[in-house]
């Protein structure tokens, strides 16, 4: 039975649709209304507030804190100054993914790590042999996630925080409403967006903080169907859904390394070692097997296919998460693991893991997709990821 | 005269009723003969106290065949299986663990013992699927003899050997750590939370005279796996009406198929012809000939009770003592006036909608092992209950439930005798609720009826030999083609026209059918009838 969020009493009240899911252990709303088209554009053109808390979080600290999670982590985080925040993934000694999440140095040797999946357990069996200390702060810290184009605006107007100097994938503490909270400049929909971390108790007073001050900026509640089509257009992949945790993996095919879902520009291999270091050297040397890449959908095909049915094409409302087989030449060559059509993009998108070499820009590719019940291939291609990019989102 | 019969099977027991049915599909004539005045042996139902209908012996059902139900059709004969929702543990101390089919729900609990242990316990199930999806496929064949050169045997004997190697070397660690270790130590490996690990690790003693330290024990955790990869996925359940529904939905497709049933017709001995099985002696004195005999009993029960031991060779008497059927637990059925409520969990919620083990430490389990080891029933012993009248409304009155507690260790070998449990019976049940009693306030009050079995009567009723629950323990050495002998491994028996077919043959006890099935499929290979 999933619990309550500290938003939950808020959230509840806003979610009219009645549509709810789990979210590692937590209720979590899919929308608040039985469309999601409001809250799509309210992210993408004024501000979508989200409660994000279900992540999982683990505050490290001590002396070595920071040498102990470059040990963990493909990133070298013994170099992240204090106020920064990055992302990056781990991986088992064999260099296979077992998560990704962002991690933030929040004060002199006080980091936090957020998961998708619980990774206490996976931390303190490296942490031997340093000095430090990891709680697991998931019930204790409630997050929110403000995003969209106006996010600045609005939450400027609740905080003592200078967010004109807050600048892109950087943390600051101050107080918002009276609370002290913590923001970074994260999200997980590839636009400007905060992310704002407080003690459980003050979750009601920041929530209704937030809202008040977005009132009249045209500030949504959202949920998660609509947050999984904008992280698609930011080109996010999902823990679970687009690659798996190695460590319940049945097969040494369903695990992936930190190259195969495109994380080749978190990795920093040249350094004192790390998990997984001598295996993704090796894999670099060898070459890259398969890539997690953007996929267009030709819509003058889909058109086609539908047409060829006597139909007008339809695209999802929603994003899918059902696996495709996607082809080349007829020949299956990976699998589409998640898409959307974006409604502000006018493309049909998808997360796909194809094999090396049919994984450059521009490859012309098919996947499966059915008109009536019938399995046809349409023509997809092989394109750069974020498939959205507002400038907004650094600047 | 002709025989009327082509094959007898002794024992109306849910593997020989599953041998009868496969036999009469395939067109054979069978005569089902059963002891007692209900069919199903230790997989029966019965009214012991009026209104509350009693799964007497076996409990629970787990690894019943999909194959056999698909086979036999037993829906349409009238089994129904309801699901066990959560696995709940009561502590001494006042706390308590439920697993629930939640795993989100599950993670939850188990963080308050231990975050890392909550984190760890799906990799270990993963794993353990895994595994058991190698070890799975030898429960529905019939074991190869080594020594023989049929090639089919062979053929299937290194289609096994090969799926092993394709486990390939982490995999092949593991599994010689599970086929030598104890199941505690092999738990200590991944876990550290005492409560998680007692509770986990008494799958890998159930049936045994082994304590969890004993090695060997960590092979047996995978069968606790084995059900959720077999297409029976959640075939953990209730039998609707008592675990004798099973039975009774076999009998009535064995029925349907032909075959004839009779209860209250014990068997005394074999009818011998030429060294050869002929048929079957009652115990009123008819005689009943066939082509061929089926036994559904126990293998000491059926050569040294059916044949005796002075018409056996030396090696078959010799490997038949050293089969150990040393039984080790007991059972008490109670009528409950009300639910039970335990103090650390208070109320009925959906907590015992499932299984409730008394199994707080892997220390408590050893401690119990230690009693029994040396000629004593477990002064706290480990206890596995079920109150399936929560879920199934026929078995119990309204408001009121029937409780199934199982209970290890009661050694069938007192050291005052066995003979002499009947004395001790009531005074053994009564530590057993003193302890229960200790986790549920009032809990005497509610009991309405006790019925109390010991080793003892389990032999006695129901020709369990040594009260042993799966006619031989299912330890290591005496499974596969070592069950219940080398020479008796493939459902043959060392009298011709003698066959085996219950759970001291291959793949071995629990309400599982496996035996009965694949037993009628080598008759009927081996054309012997
Ligand atoms: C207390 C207890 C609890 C258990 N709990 C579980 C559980 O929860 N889950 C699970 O899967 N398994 C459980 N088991 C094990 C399971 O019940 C047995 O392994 C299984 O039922 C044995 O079936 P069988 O057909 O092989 O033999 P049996 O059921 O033993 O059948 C043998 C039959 O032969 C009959 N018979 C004996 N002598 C003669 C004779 N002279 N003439 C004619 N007939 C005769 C007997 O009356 C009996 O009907 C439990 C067993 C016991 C005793």
């Amino acid at each position: 039975m999933p619990v309550p969020s500290p938003f939950h009493e808020r959230t509840a009240k806003l979610c009219t649709s009645y549509l709810w899911k789990e979210w590692s252990g937590y209720h979590a709303v899919r929308s608040y209304d039985t469309v999601i088209d409001r809250e799509y554009f309210a992210f993408r053109h004024a501000a979508g507030l989200i409660d994000v808390t279900p992540l999982f979080k683990f505050d490290v600290t001590g002396r070595d804190a920071g040498r102990f999670l470059a040990r963990v982590m493909v990133r070298n985080i013994a170099k992240l100054r204090v106020g920064r925040v990055t992302y990056c993934c781990w991986t088992d000694d064999a260099g296979k993914v077992i998560d990704d999440g962002t991690v933030t140095c929040w004060a002199e040797n006080h980091f936090r790590v957020t998961s998708n999946g619980p990774s206490l357990r996976w931390l303190e069996t490296i942490a031997r042999g340093f000095d430090v200390t990891i709680r697991d702060t998931t019930a204790e810290i409630a997050v929110l996630a403000l995003q969209g184009p106006e996010a600045r605006t609005i939450l400027q107007k609740a905080t003592d925080i200078d967010l004109a100097k807050l600048r892109f994938f950087r943390a600051a503490n101050g107080r918002l409403d009276k609370c002290e909270v913590g923001i970074t400049r994260t999200g997980y929909t590839g636009d400007l967006g905060y992310e704002i971390w407080t003690p459980n108790e003050n979750a009601l007073a920041v929530y209704d903080a937030i809202l008040d001050a977005g009132r009249q900026h045209m500030i949504e509640p959202c949920g998660l169907d609509t947050l999984d089509v904008v992280r698609i257009e930011a080109g996010f992949m999902l823990h679970g859904i687009d690659y798996f945790n190695a460590k319940t993996c049945l097969i040494e095919d369903q695990k992936s390394t930190p190259y195969e879902i495109a994380l080749d520009w978190a990795v920093q291999l040249d350094r004192e070692p790390f998990i997984g270091q001598a295996a993704i050297r090796a894999e670099k040397a060898r070459g890259v097997k398969r890539t997690l890449v953007g996929l267009e959908i030709s819509w003058a095909d889909l058109e086609r296919l539908f047409d060829e049915e006597g139909l007008p094409p339809s695209v999802p409302t929603h994003a899918w998460r059902d696996p495709r087989p996607v082809f080349r030449d007829g020949t299956q060559v990976g699998q589409a693991t998640s898409g959307v059509w974006s409604p502000i993009l006018k493309k049909y998108l998808a997360l796909a893991t194809v094999n090396a070499p049919h994984d450059t820009e521009g490859t012309a590719l098919q996947m499966e997709l059915t008109v009536e019940f019938e399995r046809k291939k349409v023509k997809a291609q092989v394109v750069p990821k974020p498939f959205f990019d507002p400038e907004r989102k650094r600047a | 005269m002709a025989e009327r019969y082509d094959a007898i099977v002794i024992g109306g027991g849910h593997n020989g009723l599953t041998c009868a049915a496969y036999l009469a599909k395939a067109g054979r004539k069978v005569l089902v003969l059963e002891k007692r005045h209900v069919l199903g042996g230790a997989a029966v139902s019965e009214e012991i106290y009026p209104g509350f209908t009693y799964s007497v012996c076996s409990y629970v059902v787990s690894l019943l065949r999909p194959q056999i139900i698909r086979d036999l059709d037993l829906p349409r004969h009238g089994l129904e299986i309801l699901p066990l929702e959560a696995s709940f543990l009561p502590l001494p101390d006042g706390r308590s663990l439920t697993r629930w089919s939640d795993w989100e729900r599950t993670r939850r609990e188990l963080e308050t013992f231990s975050p890392r242990d909550a984190e760890i316990y799906p990799e270990f199930g993963k794993l353990m699927i895994h595994m058991a999806r190698f070890v799975k496929p030898i429960l529905d064949m019939s074991p190869p003899d080594p020594g023989s050169v049929d090639p089919r045997d062979l053929k299937e004997l290194l289609k096994l050997g090969r799926s092993f190697q394709d486990l390939g070397p982490e995999l092949q660690a593991l599994k010689y750590k599970m086929l030598t270790m104890s199941a505690a130590d092999f738990l200590d490996e991944w876990f550290e939370s005492d409560a998680l690990k007692g509770v986990m690790s008494v799958s890998g003693i159930i049936g045994t005279f082994l304590g969890v330290r004993s090695p060997g024990t960590a092979y047996v955790l995978l069968h606790h796996y084995m059900g959720e990869i077999d297409g029976a996925f959640r075939s953990w359940g209730l039998s609707k009406g008592g675990t004798g529904g099973v039975s009774m939905a076999i009998a009535r497709a064995a029925e349907a198929f032909g075959a004839e049933i009779r209860t209250e017709a014990g068997v005394s001995e074999l009818l011998m012809k030429n060294g050869e099985a002929r048929g079957v002696v009652l115990e009123n004195g008819d005689e009943i000939e066939s082509k061929l005999v089926v036994s559904g009993c126990d293998p000491r029960r059926t050569l040294f009770g059916f044949v005796g031991e002075k018409h056996l060779d030396e090696e078959t008497v010799r490997s038949l003592r050293n089969y150990k059927m040393r039984g080790s637990s007991g059972k008490i059925n109670l009528a409950l006036d009300k639910a039970p409520d335990f103090s650390c969990r208070p109320g009925v919620g959906r907590h015992l909608y499932g299984d409730i083990a008394i199994a707080p430490s892997v220390a408590y389990l050893e401690r119990a092992y230690d009693d029994a080891k040396y000629g004593k029933p477990s002064k706290e012993p480990y206890m596995n209950i079920v109150v399936p009248s929560l879920t199934d409304p026929t078995v119990a009155p309204p408001g009121k439930h029937v409780m199934s507690i199982f209970i290890q260790y009661a050694p069938y070998h007192i050291t005052e005798g066995p003979e002499n449990w009947p004395a001790k019976r009531e005074e053994w049940a009564d530590g057993v609720i003193d302890v229960l009693a200790g986790y549920i306030p009032g809990f005497k009050s509610t009991i309405l009826h006790r019925q109390a079995l010991t080793p003892w009567d389990l032999e006695q009723e129901f020709g369990l030999t040594e009260g042993n629950i799966f006619h031989g323990e299912l330890s290591l050495e005496q499974l596969f083609f070592l069950r219940p002998s080398p020479q008796m491994a493939r459902f043959r028996t060392p009298i011709r026209k003698l066959w085996m077919c219950a759970s001291g043959s291959h793949p071995g006890g629990g309400v599982m059918g496996a035996p009965g099935m694949l037993a009628a499929r080598e008759i009927l290979k081996a054309k012997a009838i």
